[in-house]
C-alpha cells in the first residue's frame, strides 16, 4: 500500500469499499471520501459537504449521487457539484481502479474552489 | 446529426411547463419551436385577476422572458397562431404561412371563454376574461366608462367583477343559478360571500337570464336585456359563463376530441402517438381540468415520455378551489353538497363572517367548504386524498389542525398573510416569511415541493407546511394544494407505500433490487427516501430471512450511534426501565474517561448519553460497555427506544402496581425491534402519571384494578395525547396487547410515520378491532412479533465490538 508512482497512491482494493457506499482516506489536507456506486464506478471527493461540512462519506449513495447525512444536501459524485437548487461544490480527486486496486492522487481537480 | 424536432403549439403555462420539465430531463434532445397566439412570452394566467384589480403588474406575471427562450436555443414565434396540422407530412402551418416540421408535436392550446349565443354578442365592449388582451380591453373600458355587467357568477366572473369595481366601475353580476359559485359553494357559504361582496359595492342579479345585448348607434354595447324584459345599462360586458377546451385545430387534424383532446395516461393523443396534448385543451379519463396543478402534473408525465424515459403515468388529480379576491377567503373541494348516506358537520359564525361545512361518508371526509378561515383547507384536502378515518378526532375536526400553536411557531393566531416579512415561518431552518415570498416570486415556484427545495421551509419537521401553503397560495395564486389522487412513496415510483408493501408480500420479493426491478423503479438504485423504506418493509415482511442492507440505512442505523454536527457520534447504552446501579455507573464513568468523552448528559428517556465519540473508537467503546453487561439503547434508530418508568408500588406511597418492574419486562420483550419510526413507551404507577405515559407511542397507566393501555401519543412536533386502547388485569396481558399493537404498527404504518399520525389515519376503531376485540387476531399479531424478535434481539454493539462490519468504522487508508 501507499506505493508512490507519478503521485498515484494505492489506497486499497475496490472490494474493500461497499457497493453503494464509501470509505474514508485520512489525508494530510483532511479526509477524502472514496465512493463506489452500484455500477462499481469509483469517485473521490473531499469529505466535507459545502453546506455545513458534514462528512459525505457517511451519506447514502444512490446513482451517481450522495446525500449528506447532516441536512440531506445531494452532491453529484462525478462533478462535485451540489444538486440544484442547492449551490456549492466539493473538491474532486483523481481516482482510478486497476486490477481491482484503487489509486488516488492527493492533488484535487481545480474546478472547485473548496479544498 | 440533426436533432429530432419538437413543435409546441401553445405558449401558455401547460405547454411551457412541459418544455421546462423536458429540459430538466434531456436538455439537448430536441430542436424546440414554440408557437403562441398571443404576442407575449409565457405568463402566469392565474394572476390576471390581480393584474385587473391593480395588485400585480403585467411585467410581474411573466414566467419565461424572451431571453429565457433564446438562452435555451428555443425558437419562439409569438402572435403566430397555428392554423393547420398536417399529420401526413408531419408539419404545422401558421396564419402567416410559416411551416414547421415536427417529429413530436405538443398541443397545449388551452381553452376559450364560452360566449353566450345571444344577439349583440359581437358588439364592441363585449369581452371574455382569458388573456392579456381581454384585461387590456377591460382596463381601457374602466378608464372611460362607468357601467360594467359581468355575466356569470363563477370564480372567473367574480374575480373580473372585483377587479373592475376596484378600477372604479359600477359592476353588476348577472347569474343564472340561485346562488353564486354554485359549483364550489353551498348556499349558506355563497350568501356570506354575496354579503361580503355587496359590502364592497358589487350588485347581484341572481336567477336572471340574459336575452340580448343592446348596442348604441356607435356599435358599442349600451345595455343588457333580460328574459323578464328588464334592462341594466352596460358600457362593458364581460362574459364569464364558462370555458371550452380549444380543440378546433386538433379536430381539423382528425384527432379524437370529446370535450377536449382525448389523451391516454401518457398524455399522448389516442389518435396519433407522435402527438401529445397537455393542459386545459385535454380530456383525460373523461375529465378536462381548468386548474393549474393538474396541468403541471400532466406536464411532468408528458416531459418524461418526450425525454424517452417512458415511465410516468398520469392518473388524474383531485382538485380544490380558491377565489382570488383580496380579503375573501374561500376553499372548497370534493363532494361538499352531501346527499343520501352523507353526514354534515357545520359551523357558522355570521358575525365573524366564518362558515365551515365538512361532509363525511363512512367516517371519512368526502368534501369541505370553508369561508372566512381557510388555513386548514390543505389539511382537509389531505384527509380526503388519503381517505383518513376521522372517527377518532371527529369532535375536533372542525377546528382544524391548528398549525399555529405548534412548537416552533409561537401561539400567535394571527393569519399568516397578516404577519410581517420578518416573521419566522419555519422554526427548524430559520426561514422567515419575506424569504419564502421572495423565492416564490423570483424563482416562479408553484408547488410545496419547489418551495421546500429552494427555501428549505417546511422541509425538516414539516409542522409549518400549512403556513407555507398559505403563502404559496397568496403569492403564486392558484390551486397550490391540488395533489395527485394518490401519493407515491418517493419520486422513484408511482406506487404508494401500501402498494409497495402489498407487492413485497404477495410477490415474495426478497431484496431491494428485486423489488425495484419487479415494480419498475424509475431510478437504477433508488434514492435516500425509498431505500430505507424498502429495507424496513422487507425486514418486517421476512424476519430472520431478509439480509439487512446496511447501505440502505441512514448513517445512524449503520453506525449504531447518533451522528452529531461535527461528525462524531453519541453513545446511549440501554438502561432497562431507567434502572441502574453503581457497577454500571462506574463502567460508564471508566469508558467516558478512557475515551475522553466530551460531554455526558441524562437523556429525556432516563438514560445516559456520551457525546463526542469518534467513529473509529465506537467498537472499542462498545467492547467495554458490553463487558459491563450493556447492550445498545437504539437511541439512534427507527426502533424501540426506551421504556420510561416511575418508581411505582415498590417505593411510592401512591403506587398501585410495580410500574418499574413492568417497564423492565416490556423493554426486555420489545428491545431490538425495528419500527416504521422511533417508538417510545412508558409505565406510570398510578394516574398521577409521573412517567408521562399519555404522550408516548404506547403508555401504561397502572390502576388498582390493573392496567390501562394507551396508544398513539406524542410529545414532539405536535403534542398528541394518547387514546385509551383498553384496560387489562395482568402484566402478561399488558405484554400481549403491547406486542400485538406494536406488530400491527410495524405491519401497517408507512415508513417514517409515527404512531400518532398512523392512529389518526387508520382510526382507533380499526386498531381496537385487531388488538382488543378479536382475541385470535391479537394472539396471532403478538406471536408474529415474538417470532420476529427471536432474530432481532442480537446486540449490534456486541457483534461489532467483536469485529463485525469492521470496514464501517476504520479508514480505508491512513496517509497521515
Amino acid at each position: 500500500m501507499n506505493a508512490l508512482h507519478d503521485g498515484w497512491i494505492d489506497i486499497g482494493r475496490i472490494d474493500d469499499i461497499p457497493r453503494q457506499g464509501a470509505r474514508v482516506i485520512a489525508a494530510p489536507g483532511g479526509n477524502i471520501a472514496v465512493f463506489r456506486t452500484v455500477d462499481d464506478e469509483v469517485f473521490a471527493l473531499a469529505d466535507r459537504c459545502p453546506h455545513r461540512g458534514g462528512p459525505l462519506s457517511q451519506g447514502i449513495v444512490h446513482g451517481r449521487r450522495v446525500a449528506c447525512p447532516l441536512h440531506d444536501w445531494r452532491i453529484q459524485l462525478d462533478t462535485g457539484q451540489a444538486v440544484a437548487p442547492d449551490e456549492g461544490c466539493v473538491a474532486r480527486y483523481p481516482v482510478l481502479v486497476e486490477n481491482g486496486v484503487v489509486r488516488l492522487r492527493l492533488v484535487p481537480h481545480d474546478a472547485c474552489p473548496n479544498p | 446529426m440533426s436533432k429530432p424536432k419538437l413543435v409546441v403549439v401553445g405558449n401558455g403555462m401547460a405547454g411551457m411547463r412541459t418544455v421546462e420539465e423536458l429540459l430538466k430531463l434531456a436538455p439537448d434532445l430536441y430542436d424546440i419551436t414554440v408557437f403562441g397566439d398571443e404576442p407575449h412570452p409565457n405568463y402566469n394566467r392565474i394572476l390576471l385577476s390581480p393584474v385587473l384589480a391593480g395588485e400585480q403588474t403585467l411585467e410581474g406575471i411573466v414566467l419565461n422572458s424572451r431571453e429565457w427562450y433564446a438562452e435555451r436555443g428555443i425558437t419562439l414565434h409569438t402572435g403566430s397562431p397555428v392554423v393547420r396540422i398536417d399529420r401526413v407530412r408531419r408539419c404545422v402551418e401558421t396564419a402567416d404561412g410559416r411551416l414547421a416540421h415536427y417529429d413530436r408535436l405538443l398541443i397545449a392550446t388551452g381553452s376559450r371563454p364560452f360566449l353566450l349565443p345571444v344577439p349583440g354578442k359581437d358588439l364592441a365592449g363585449v369581452t371574455g376574461f382569458r388573456d392579456i388582451a381581454d384585461v387590456e380591453a377591460m382596463l381601457a373600458a374602466a378608464a372611460r366608462y362607468r357601467h360594467a355587467v359581468v355575466i356569470g357568477g363563477g370564480l372567473l366572473g367574480l374575480e373580473a367583477a372585483n377587479g373592475l369595481q376596484r378600477r372604479g366601475m359600477e359592476v353588476t353580476v348577472v347569474h343564472i343559478a340561485p346562488w353564486l359559485l354554485e359549483r364550489q359553494l353551498d348556499e349558506p357559504a355563497a350568501r356570506l360571500l354575496q354579503q361580503n361582496l355587496e359590502a364592497k359595492g358589487l350588485k347581484f342579479l341572481l336567477e336572471t337570464q340574459t336575452e340580448a345585448l343592446i348596442g348604441s348607434a356607435s356599435g358599442r354595447v349600451r345595455a343588457v336585456r333580460f328574459k323578464d324584459g328588464s334592462e341594466v345599462p352596460a358600457d362593458l360586458v364581460v362574459m364569464a359563463v364558462g370555458i371550452r377546451p380549444n380543440t378546433a385545430l386538433a379536430e381539423a387534424a382528425g384527432l379524437c376530441c370529446n370535450r377536449g383532446i382525448v389523451v391516454d395516461d401518457t398524455l399522448q393523443t389516442v389518435t396519433d402517438p407522435r402527438i401529445y396534448a397537455v393542459g386545459e385543451c385535454v380530456n383525460h379519463r373523461g375529465v378536462a381540468y381548468g386548474l393549474v396543478a393538474p396541468l403541471f402534473e400532466q406536464a411532468k408525465v408528458a416531459a418524461n415520455h418526450l425525454a424517452r424515459f417512458g415511465i410516468g403515468r398520469y392518473r388524474g388529480s383531485m382538485t380544490a378551489t380558491k377565489l382570488k379576491v383580496t380579503g375573501i377567503d374561500l376553499f372548497s373541494a370534493g363532494n361538499f353538497m352531501g346527499g343520501e348516506g352523507y353526514e354534515e358537520i357545520v359551523f357558522r359564525d355570521a358575525g365573524r363572517g366564518s362558515y365551515k361545512k365538512l361532509v363525511l361518508k363512512d367516517e371519512r371526509l368526502a368534501g369541505a367548504v370553508l369561508y372566512g378561515d381557510t388555513l386548514d383547507g390543505a389539511w382537509y384536502f389531505e384527509l380526503m386524498r388519503d381517505g383518513t378515518d376521522v372517527s377518532a378526532f371527529r369532535d375536533r375536526l372542525m377546528f382544524g389542525r391548528q398549525h399555529l400553536g405548534d412548537s416552533g411557531h409561537g401561539d400567535d393566531k394571527t393569519q399568516v398573510l397578516a404577519l410581517p416579512d420578518t416573521a419566522e415561518i419555519c422554526g427548524c431552518n430559520g426561514v422567515c416569511k419575506g424569504s419564502i415570498v421572495a423565492a416564490i416570486r423570483e424563482k416562479k415556484l408553484f408547488t410545496l415541493e419547489e418551495v421546500r427545495a429552494h427555501t428549505k421551509a417546511s422541509s425538516s419537521c414539516g409542522s409549518c407546511t400549512g403556513l407555507v401553503e398559505a403563502l404559496l397560495a397568496a403569492t403564486a395564486g392558484g390551486d397550490y394544494s391540488t395533489a395527485p389522487s394518490k401519493k407515491p412513496l418517493c419520486p422513484c415510483t408511482e406506487l404508494t407505500h401500501d402498494e409497495v408493501r402489498a407487492a413485497i408480500v404477495a410477490q415474495g420479493l426478497k431484496s431491494i433490487s428485486e423489488t425495484q426491478r419487479f415494480l419498475d423503479w424509475k431510478t437504477p438504485d433508488g434514492c435516500p427516501k425509498c431505500r430505507p423504506a424498502l429495507n424496513y418493509y422487507l425486514l418486517c415482511a421476512w424476519p430472520g430471512e431478509y439480509v439487512d442492507d446496511a447501505q440502505s440505512r441512514f448513517i445512524n442505523e449503520r453506525a449504531h450511534g447518533n451522528i452529531q454536527k461535527d461528525g462524531t457520534f453519541s453513545v446511549v447504552p440501554r438502561m432497562w426501565g431507567g434502572l441502574t446501579n453503581p457497577r454500571e455507573l462506574r463502567a460508564i464513568a471508566d469508558v467516558a474517561e478512557k475515551f475522553r468523552v466530551a460531554e455526558i448528559k441524562i437523556t429525556g428517556g432516563q438514560r445516559i448519553d456520551l457525546f463526542g465519540v469518534k467513529k473509529e473508537d465506537l467498537p472499542a467503546v462498545w467492547r467495554e460497555l458490553s463487558a459491563a453487561g450493556f447492550v445498545s439503547g437504539h437511541a439512534y434508530g427507527k426502533a424501540l427506544r426506551t421504556v420510561k418508568t416511575c418508581v411505582g408500588s415498590q417505593w411510592c406511597r401512591f403506587g398501585t402496581q410495580d410500574s418499574t418492574g413492568l417497564g423492565v419486562k416490556l423493554e426486555q420483550a420489545t428491545w431490538g425491534s425495528w419500527m416504521p419510526h422511533k417508538f417510545k413507551m412508558a409505565v406510570s404507577g398510578c394516574p398521577r402519571n409521573c412517567a408521562e405515559a399519555t404522550i408516548k407511542d404506547l403508555g401504561v397507566v397502572c390502576v388498582e384494578s390493573g392496567y390501562e393501555i394507551h396508544v398513539g401519543g406524542n410529545g414532539g412536533i405536535k403534542v398528541r395525547v394518547t387514546d385509551l386502547l383498553c384496560h387489562v388485569k395482568t402484566e402478561a396481558e399488558v405484554i400481549e396487547y403491547a406486542s400485538a399493537f406494536i406488530q400491527l404498527y410495524r405491519e401497517e404504518a408507512h415508513y417514517l410515520e409515527r404512531t400518532a399520525p398512523w392512529v389518526e389515519r387508520v382510526g382507533l376503531a380499526h386498531i381496537k378491532a385487531r388488538v382488543v376485540e378479536d382475541a385470535d387476531s391479537r394472539r396471532t399479531l403478538a406471536e408474529r412479533f415474538r417470532r420476529s424478535q427471536e432474530t432481532a434481539q442480537t446486540d449490534p454493539w456486541q457483534t461489532r465490538a467483536q469485529g463485525a462490519e469492521r470496514h464501517e468504522f476504520a479508514p480505508l487508508a491512513m496517509l497521515v
